[in-house]
């Protein structure tokens, strides 16, 4: 028979173990809703998501094209400057947000018009998204403030 | 010229900082190694450098601060950072907060909390083994040497400009604000403070001993470190509630896990350090907490310092730094476990416990946190993994925290009256359960009135109710299971004299019942509302009326802000005139919204104001926020919870002059 130091650490053990089993299957079951994948305007030309498929877009707010409707309606189109696409949301914009400037939208592609249902702030006028740089980067436009 | 003496002295504070601070480093590096061999050959001489030189360390470190400080207020911009983050026209607070909330001064304060909690163990950890405190010391010593050397060589804060401008270009506006002056400190005495559990772990594995002492001197660090977490991650939750506009609290980000992984882990050390000093069990497990902890607020200072994970925190940083810290965490965390993995078969437990007894309730405890925080991880770090492995951009949203992690939460909220109140040992489950079958009718009773009267909404809000009902009364029937019997005299004198740690466990289990019941009511029942409103114009948002009398503009001493003037009304009742605003702050080109809450025991109501809209009229959200302040209502309570417990005398006499009251010891 075993001892019972042995037995209890047997128990801990199998308990752990029960544990990590039902949270690797919860990680895979929330996974599903949980992940949204990001877009370049070029990705979602090229390869337009179904109308159920909530997914993060990101890139510039492209200059002249905001316009403000009723009741805090807002359009606009994002640009990684290979491909653009129009934008529609409803809310209170963000404070950083503005034509030229790189935010990144959730929502969907319904008709060929994304859907935001919120856009990212930021909390640094000097930070750019990193998905949002590295879409730029591989059309070629982006320019380091730096050099 | 008569004006350049102060400037001459601002310049000889600012390089006799920069000097300390490179002296710090020699002496960090000399108490890593000396104290060290001192303690493997018995040299006591060895030994006894660790104390002065953690005294020395600390002093200097504080040097080096006290002049970034004095430049940040003198407002030298001579100094890079100065210049980058800082202003003559900020208020004095500001100037003060400016010195960390930029990168460099940042860690600067990092390392400065890192040296006090060094100086702290050797100044009143007399009652340690020689030994061993030399040897902790050194552990603490050899992270100061890694992150001094970071400072100096990657972020040094005492850069100078060639040419220094007239002004400087301001601190980020959104920084300005006393929820985040505070935020930093507080958050860095809980990660840092976790290195003295680390350094206590790694040098008893070192020694191969872990003893129910060990566990009485972990208990304190791991206590304080977990109180002033709790109160930095609260606080930085309240930050972003009312200051950030949208009207959240949580929002399961990187840079916010970074912080919630190590409070998890060093939650879970917190309980299992009372089994091995009680019961003398769980004592190899407990060592990989502490490892662990330390671990996880690294990985945190990864995540922040780095910028890898996209985060809507993210303010601009630098990935060359990230390699160094990387660097830094594989060294400690790895080395740590490899030791830990070398020495751990050699800490037999000598106390047995019962299947149903406290020991097994803490580790299920123990199992429901650690896999909590492992859910977490793998949603922070997994936008990396599916970058690297598939090169797949994603984000992980609330939606998979919700599912995953709330599961483990609700568990762990069940459990824990029962746990709380099984004797140790030796248990049975119907007649500690007996006293509780009250409670849990009350709980499931609230919790069912609050299904019915909300009609076909989610389950969230009744049984976040239900458990929070149940945590805090839980937790007063402990405390009367523990008054015992008798008059209500003789009851009352009893609960006088329990110890103020079964007082801080009883209230920082209450503290967790509020927070729980603030975050599911605030999350189920909240209402959202977004509408273009003219002047004089009012609308209804749950059960309220609000009308837009005016909206104008007002300057500040540093910005120039839009401002709306709201009344609140319930039944022809003004309850509130609220004041939002929109600011901009010229110097740094960056514009806040400021929004306006008038902040009641039950609800909060919660006003934004956008901008002009082209038909007339201004965009204006409003949320009715139920239990918020309960959330940070329910953390302070836990945080005093936590400081109740430490002013034990138990704590007090473990930490201090353990020969000298030692006859004390046997009457608590």
């Amino acid at each position: 028979m075993m001892g019972l130091r042995k037995r209890r650490r047997v128990q801990v053990v199998a308990i752990a173990a029960v544990a990590l089993a039902l949270a690797t299957g919860l990680i895979g079951y929330a996974m599903r809703d949980g992940i949204n994948f990001f877009r370049s305007p070029t990705q979602v030309i090229d390869g337009p998501p179904p109308p159920d498929e909530i997914f993060r877009l990101g890139g510039l707010v492209e200059e002249g094209s905001l316009a403000r409707g009723q009741g805090g309606a807002v359009t606009f189109s994002v640009t990684d400057g290979g491909a653009s696409v129009g934008v529609s949301f409803t809310g209170v914009l963000p404070d950083l947000f503005g034509e030229g400037q790189g935010m990144i939208a959730i929502g969907s592609l319904v008709d060929g018009t994304f859907r935001a249902t919120e856009i990212l702030a930021r909390h640094d006028e000097t930070y750019m998204p990193r998905e949002v740089l590295d879409a730029l980067k591989e059309q070629g436009v982006y320019r380091d403030p730096e050099g | 010229m008569e004006s350049t003496k102060p400037l001459i002295i601002a310049a000889m504070f600012v390089e006799l900082g920069h000097f300390a601070l490179i002296l710090a480093f020699a002496v960090a590096m000399v108490q890593a190694t000396v104290p060290l061999v001192g303690a493997q050959r018995g040299w006591r001489a060895w030994m006894a450098v660790a104390e002065p030189a953690a005294t020395a360390q600390f002093l200097l470190i504080l040097a080096a601060f006290a002049a970034l400080t004095h430049a940040f207020v003198g407002s030298d911009f001579s100094l890079r950072l100065v210049t980058l983050n800082s202003h003559t026209d900020k208020p004095l607070l500001y100037k003060f907060s400016g010195v960390w909330g930029n990168h460099e001064g940042s860690m600067l304060l990092w390392v400065l909390i890192l040296s006090l909690f060094g100086a702290c163990a050797a100044w009143f950890g007399k009652g340690l083994p020689t030994a061993l405190r030399a040897r902790a010391l050194a552990v603490q010593s050899a992270i100061a040497v890694a992150f001094i050397g970071f400072i100096l060589f990657t972020s040094n804060p005492f850069l100078r400009l060639e040419l220094p401008p007239l002004n400087g270009q301001d601190l980020n506006p959104l920084l300005q604000d006393p929820g985040l002056a505070l935020h930093p400190p507080f958050l860095y005495l809980g990660y840092v403070g976790l290195s003295m559990t680390f350094s206590l772990a790694v040098a008893a594995l070192i020694e191969g001993r872990v003893s129910a002492a060990w566990g009485r001197w972990v208990r304190p660090w791991a206590l304080a470190a977990w109180m002033f977490l709790t109160i930095g991650i609260a606080l930085g939750s309240w930050w972003a509630y009312y200051e950030l506009g949208w009207g959240g609290f949580w929002f399961w980000d990187p840079v916010e896990n970074a912080s919630f992984m190590p409070w998890l882990i060093a939650t879970a050390l917190l309980h299992s350090a009372i089994v091995v000093e009680k019961r003398e069990a769980l004592k190899s497990w407990t060592v990989l907490l502490a490892i662990l902890a330390f671990g996880f607020s690294l990985i945190g200072t990864f995540i922040v310092r780095s910028g890898v994970l996209t985060s809507v925190h993210a303010f601009a940083s630098d990935p060359t730094r990230g390699v160094f810290i990387l660097a830094i965490l594989g060294v400690f965390t790895g080395g740590a476990l490899a030791l830990y993995a070398a020495r751990a078969g050699t800490m037999e437990a000598t106390g047995v416990f019962s299947t149903v007894s406290r020991e097994s309730a803490v580790v299920l405890n123990n199992v429901l946190l650690s896999v909590a925080c492992f859910v977490v991880f793998i949603g922070t770090v997994w936008p990396l993994v599916a970058e690297m492995l598939f090169d797949r951009k994603l984000s992980v949203g609330a939606p998979y925290f919700n599912a995953a992690f709330t599961p483990f939460m609700v568990a762990l909220a069940m459990v824990l009256p029962i746990g709380a109140i099984l004797p140790w040992k030796r248990a049975r489950l119907g007649r500690s359960i007996r006293r509780l079958w009250g409670i849990a009718a009350l709980a499931l009773a609230v919790g069912a009135l609050a299904w019915t009267v909300q009609t076909g909404r989610a389950a969230l809000g009744p049984v976040g109710l239900a458990l929070g009902v149940w945590l805090v009364f839980g937790a007063l029937a402990e405390l009367l299971v523990r008054a015992g019997r008798g008059s209500p005299g003789s009851r009352a004198r009893r609960l006088a004299m329990l110890p103020r740690a079964d007082w801080g466990k009883a209230l920082a289990h209450a503290g967790l019942g509020v927070a729980l019941l603030g975050i599911a009511g605030l999350m189920a029942w909240e209402v959202e509302d977004i509408r273009a409103v003219r002047l004089g114009e009012s609308y209804g948002v749950g059960g309220y009326t609000i009308t837009l009398n005016d909206v104008r503009s007002v300057p500040g001493p540093n910005y120039r802000a839009v401002q709306a003037d709201l009344s609140v009304t319930r039944n022809g009742r003004t309850l509130a005139r609220l004041r939002p605003e929109k600011r901009v702050y010229p110097v740094a080109g960056m514009p806040t919204t400021e929004a306006a809450i008038d902040s009641g025991s039950f609800r909060d109501v919660y006003v934004v104001i956008g901008d002009a809209q082209i038909g007339g009229g201004w965009a204006i959200r409003t949320h009715v926020k139920p239990f918020a302040n309960w959330i940070w209502t329910g953390a302070a309570i836990m945080a005093l919870g936590g400081g109740l417990s430490l002013t034990d005398r138990r704590h007090r006499v473990a930490g201090g002059a353990r020969g000298a009251s030692s006859g004390a010891v046997g009457t608590t």
